[in-house]
């Protein structure tokens, strides 16, 4: 508690509004500002600052304290209110740290990916990114959501398609996402106005409370479900839903799909959670059978097609995607549970995975960044090459796989415990085959770097060349926390979802 | 069956926006046209929004002057008060004592949302349009079929051609 002493009082109050208006304000002045230099140094403080914000905020919410900031002093359900308890503000944290590490990142990344003139407009729409990100994890009010999801989702679509000077495909793949993104937040937004119809309010909480008085209301609300779940589904990268990710994670620049790969699915996810569980209720019959029968399918689904997927990929962003897809069906396979257990591992391995690709982005936007790599075929002696890039990329490799003393084999831990906990056998058998293709996936990888001999050009072997040092040392702070996560602080990380679970299934939001 | 379609024909003009624009979305393979359908079916939503926004013979949310002619004080608190009726939403139905008619006022707030809604399609569709435009330079075509191929080969030869 001697770090909040530290921190003044108004930081405190205010955090919840100051965490998005930061990005917001100072994000549309970078797109402005003359020199990338400055841009970069904007977007360093507002990271910084909302690290720091941001980590106040899970200090003070972690004893199980509700904040809840009424913009403007107009009262919910009537004005907007922003709330944070233990269930978003680890979701919030995670979004400002990780942009701050992907900024450090972006000192010499994106100099490298982006065109001169693009760069202060990129950290201008990454910003806007976080802002849109940090928005909807945070507000309680259900329009407010949409707003942000959009204001996020369009500086992604940009973000994506600044990869175009890198790799053209950069293009196509924010097209697509454009158009599958707009369908899932217009589905969202539909879903919106049949609640509204219902319950005649827009305040999440109220929102519960009415449908909860109603005992999970009429027609319009199932429908309204239905909309919100599709409409997440495709943001949070659902099994079938997921056709925009791939592209979108491959093309963009180093630094745009760390960030992505890290919080976008998660923030979405978030969302998720928060609409069946405190908006919708589990008690719901629709609701209820919707994620035991229909969630919890897809998520299995994704874990063996998703990691099928992966090991058959000739690039290897995109087999990290298609992991990506499989990881987020371990989470929805937690959620479809409706237990403590099952959330509780569904969560841990939200931060987890977060913490996990990271690594792993950072070290494959390293190798482009080096020898200009991201074929599969091309990893070849990449160990010698790199050694200590790949050092890190092997950490979060065998923390994918799920190897013991690594933050992976904690999730896969929790989510096994649980869905023994339910009586799923069959589910232990989907995660155990999951994690066994990553084995080939990731292991094609790791061959190929460690037992092939670097190759040659002109008779000469490609001399090694280490990625520089701000480029390693977020690398390996994330390469380095996810097992540090395995080995000492899986009892924080398990404390902090336990949290979020107790939120969701008590549904005493205010 | 027939008479619940036509009491609800304003539902039945959003879900006949709604599905052709999704279903020009799903199966033109020109970047525009996709653009065109994404447009089409996000303005089947402002439809939706507003028409639950108009209660029947209701008035716009415009406030007037009581009918009693009373100080001003006092209209500023009633005022107030009304203003409070209107953002509940649901209550659709406004005054009581103090006003010398009822007075049915629609529900200004689905509208307020829709604007909100409309800026975010717009800005949406600049940035598609803007990304055709690129896509349009840099693979010379906007035909999904033709790029797709393109990045076929891009991909197993690992070359731009």
């Amino acid at each position: 508690m001697d770090f909040l002493s530290l921190m003044p009082e108004w930081l405190i109050t205010h955090g919840a509004a100051v965490l998005v208006i930061m990005p917001l304000l100072l994000g549309a002045i970078t797109a402005i500002l003359p020199s990338e230099r400055l841009a970069w140094f904007v977007t360093l403080f507002v990271t910084v600052f909302g690290t720091v914000t941001a980590f106040a905020i899970l200090l003070v919410v972690f004893g199980g304290e509700t904040q809840l900031y009424k913009m403007g002093g107009w009262d919910p359900p009537h004005g907007i209110a922003y709330v944070i308890d233990g269930l978003n503000a680890p979701i919030i944290f995670l979004i400002c740290a990780m942009a701050l590490l992907t900024t450090l990142y972006g000192l010499k990344s994106v100099v490298a990916e982006v065109e001169p003139k693009k760069r202060a407009p990129f950290y201008a729409a990454f910003m806007l990114g976080m802002a849109g990100l940090l928005g909807m994890v945070v507000t309680g009010d259900a329009f407010n959501v949409f707003v942000f999801l959009e204001v996020s989702s369009i500086s992604t679509y940009v973000l994506v398609a600044m990869g175009a000077s890198r790799d053209r495909r950069a293009l196509a793949a924010a097209y697509n996402y454009l158009v599958l993104g707009s369908i899932g937040a217009t589905f969202f937004v539909i879903g919106l106005g049949f609640l509204y119809m219902e319950t005649g309010t827009l305040n999440m909480a109220d929102i519960g409370a009415i449908l909860r008085d109603l005992d999970g209301g009429s027609r319009v609300s199932m429908v309204a479900f239905g909309f919100i779940t599709v409409g997440l589904g495709l943001k949070l990268a659902m099994f079938p839903l997921h056709l925009w990710l791939p592209g979108a994670y491959a093309h963009a620049p180093s630094m745009v799909t760390v960030f992505l790969a890290s919080t976008a699915t998660k923030a979405a996810l978030y969302l998720m959670l928060r609409f069946t569980f405190t908006v919708f209720d589990i008690s719901f019959a629709y609701v209820f059978t919707v994620l035991t029968f229909i969630i919890t399918g897809l998520g299995c689904a994704a874990m063996l097609l998703g990691s099928l997927s992966a090991i058959f990929q000739t690039d290897a962003r995109r087999t990290l995607a298609y992991s990506s897809i499989a990881q987020v069906g371990y989470m929805l396979l937690g959620v479809g549970m409706l237990t403590t257990m099952g959330l509780t591992a569904s969560y841990v391995h939200v931060l987890n995975h977060a913490v996990i690709k990271g690594a792993l982005f950072f070290a494959l936007g390293a190798f482009w960044y080096r020898y200009g790599i991201t074929r599969t075929e091309d990893f070849a002696g990449l160990g010698k090459m790199m050694p200590w890039t790949m050092g890190a990329f092997t950490l979060g490799g065998l923390s994918l796989i799920g190897v013991p003393f690594t933050a992976g084999f904690i999730s896969k831990l929790q989510l096994t415990l649980a869905a023994l906990d339910r009586g799923w056998e069959w589910a232990v058998v989907v995660i155990m085959v999951s994690s066994i293709l990553a084995i080939f996936y990731i292991g094609r990888l790791l061959l190929a770097a460690y037992f092939q001999s670097p190759p040659e050009i002109d008779g000469e072997i490609v001399e090694r060349n280490e990625a520089p040092l701000i480029i390693l040392i977020p690398m390996w702070f994330l390469a380095l926390l996810s097992v540090g996560i395995g080995i000492y602080y899986s009892d924080f990380v398990v404390q902090l979802a336990q949290n979020a679970s107790d939120v969701l299934l008590q549904g005493d939001r205010p | 069956m027939i008479s619940a379609v036509f009491e609800n024909y304003h539902y039945s003009v959003v879900i006949i926006l709604m599905m052709t624009g999704l279903y020009v979305v799903f199966s033109s393979r020109n970047l525009i046209k996709k653009l065109v359908g994404l447009s089409v079916f996000q303005t089947s939503v402002f439809l939706l929004y507003i028409t639950i926004g108009k209660v029947a013979g209701g008035q716009p949310p415009i406030l007037v002057e009581d009918g009693h002619g009373g100080g001003h004080g006092d209209s500023t608190d009633h005022h107030a008060e009304t203003a409070m009726n209107l953002l509940a939403g649901g209550e659709a139905k406004v005054g009581g004592a103090q006003h010398s008619a009822e007075v049915l006022y629609s529900n200004p707030l689905p509208h307020v949302l829709i604007l909100t809604a409309i800026v975010v399609g717009v800005a949406t569709l600049a940035i598609g349009l803007a990304l055709v435009v690129r896509i349009r330079e840099v693979y010379g075509s906007i035909e999904e079929d033709v790029i797709a191929d393109l990045d076929h080969r891009y991909n197993l030869e690992g070359t731009a051609d």
